[in-house]
């Protein structure tokens, strides 16, 4: 479990973070969406450690990230698993390449070990054919299937997703979507997502929450959202007539 | 004031550098890899710049000896004090400023932009570590190809200079032999051991704390070579002055 107390954060003159509090669940699927520039990667860049909050702490199962030393706080980075918006792939590695890399770097295990545990995480994502093959060389979903393999090949207590859906096509967004979820209640992994994808938040929405302007505005599940009464939340979400539609027809049902 | 804050953040980016090392089977290999781009990668062009400056120095310096009191080994004696002196250790660095000088800029500032630096981070890997570190430590190997970057440059001289038939080759290779003091190859070497760190440091400074997208590369990359240069040539001046002066 995540735990964020009154975090601000700021660029110069633009207050990005203005007191976010929220706890994020062990084996759920949290979504954190907002429009562009509510401060939604600037606060999952806090909760990863990449930026320090100038004011209010994160805590992860108990330990405060800023009251860790140096070393503990790179300790608690490596139970951390990240996919990245654009995947971050190291380009100078194959597929196989830049899932191994975390056992290189972290572990003692030996080559057959880890050779074994890079073909299961892959396999794991339905990524069989690829390991010899540069991220330059597969398709956008593709490379979003290593960036996640990548990041559980540690087996991490957290998993942060920036946007893993942004720029695929809608089949692929959810193939994305449901192994993201399916990988956080097997692994039992406390799962963050950014997201401004509608899709993702009706499918895998356990908990979300919605950020304006740098402010929690509203937080609930992916059933309390069709019922909130939340102007900012109702206009963005239900912003296209499609949605619209969706939620008149879950209420009547309801009714 | 900006300066100042960079000259603070380079500081302590070199600190940095020196902290929690990575692994070394993964280190090994990372210097190997640098060792062949920085290293063997500009073999050739400094071979090919300088065997020519050799040249055009012997050329100059024969044309310019318009008295007959002054001996013609001194077309010789003045290509090797050249190429040593200045050619080999500054001139050659300012040319690496821009051959390695950008490349390290533009792939660590390409990493940045595209997250992957982020991604070394969150890990936690000491990502200045395992990038900028084997650049240093491959950048040792600099003095080996500026030894030859001055072997093939008086080469030049002597070509030019005997086959252009502006001197003989015996009076060219007394003029190389001529008042020749060792450490003038010291204080050279010394010199491309710190013009080294600097091409390995101030490059990856840019490209590490770089901001925005790929057109800012492009810029990183120019004001790096620019701010490499820059230092070199200063510090070019305080070391000749510590050590000749």
């Amino acid at each position: 479990m995540i735990e964020v107390d009154n975090i601000h954060k700021s660029f110069g003159d633009a207050n990005v973070l203005k007191g976010i509090s929220t706890c994020f669940d062990k084996g759920k699927t949290n979504l954190i969406i907002g429009q562009s520039g509510s401060g939604k990667t600037v606060f999952i860049k806090c909760l990863l450690g990449l930026f320090a909050p100038e004011k209010g702490t994160i805590s992860y199962d108990g330990k405060i990230y800023s009251e860790l030393s140096g070393s503990e706080q790179r300790n608690l980075r490596q139970e951390m698993g990240m996919v990245f918006q654009g995947s971050a792939l190291f380009d100078s590695m194959t597929v196989e390449g830049n899932v191994r890399f975390p056992l290189e770097m972290f572990t003692k295990q030996s080559d057959s070990e880890m050779q074994d545990r890079v073909d299961f995480v892959l396999k794991r994502v339905n990524l069989i054919d690829a390991h010899h093959k540069y991220p330059s060389e597969i398709s956008g979903g593709m490379q979003k299937r290593v960036a996640i393999a990548r990041a559980i090949v540690m087996n991490p207590k957290y998993l942060f997703c920036d946007e893993p859906n942004s720029g695929l096509d809608p089949k692929t967004a959810i193939l994305i979507d449901n192994l993201i979820q399916e990988i956080t209640q097997e692994y039992n992994i406390t799962t963050v997502i950014n997201s401004h994808d509608m899709n993702s938040v009706m499918e895998i929405g356990e908990k979300i929450i919605f950020l304006k302007n740098g402010i929690k505005e509203w937080e609930g599940t992916n059933k309390e959202i069709f019922k909130t009464d939340n102007e900012a939340v109702t206009n963005f979400v239900y912003s296209s007539e499609l949605f619209k539609k969706v939620r008149q027809m879950y209420l009547e049902e309801r009714n | 004031m900006n300066y100042i804050a960079s000259i603070g953040s380079y500081a302590i980016m070199v600190k940095e550098v020196f902290k929690k090392p990575t692994k070394w089977g993964i280190m090994k290999s990372l210097i190997l890899k640098e060792i062949d781009e920085l290293i063997y990668g500009s073999l050739g062009i400094l071979i090919f710049i300088s065997f020519f400056i050799g040249g055009v120095v012997a050329i100059q310096t024969a044309l310019n000896i318009t008295s007959e009191i002054i001996p013609k080994y001194l077309v010789g004696f003045a290509t090797r004090q050249s190429i040593i002196l200045e050619f080999a250790p500054t001139f050659c660095s300012i040319i690496m400023a821009g051959k390695v000088g950008s490349y390290i800029t533009s792939s660590i500032g390409t990493m940045r932009v595209t997250e992957q630096i982020d991604a070394l981070e969150v890990m936690g890997v000491n990502a200045l570590n395992y990038l900028v570190f084997p650049k240093i430590i491959a950048m040792l190997f600099y003095p080996f190809i500026i030894a030859i970057a001055m072997y093939v440059g008086i080469l030049g001289g002597w070509v030019a200079g005997v086959f252009g038939g502006f001197s003989t080759s015996a009076d060219f290779v007394e003029g190389l032999q001529l008042d020749f003091n060792t450490f003038h190859v010291t204080y050279s070497f010394i010199k491309t051991l710190v013009f080294a760190f600097i091409l390995a440091t101030i490059p990856s400074f840019h490209g590490f704390y770089m901001k925005g997208g790929a057109l800012e590369v492009g810029k990183a990359a120019t004001t790096s070579f620019v701010w490499t240069s820059v230092v070199i040539i200063i510090l070019n001046y305080i070391l000749t002055q510590l050590l000749l002066g």
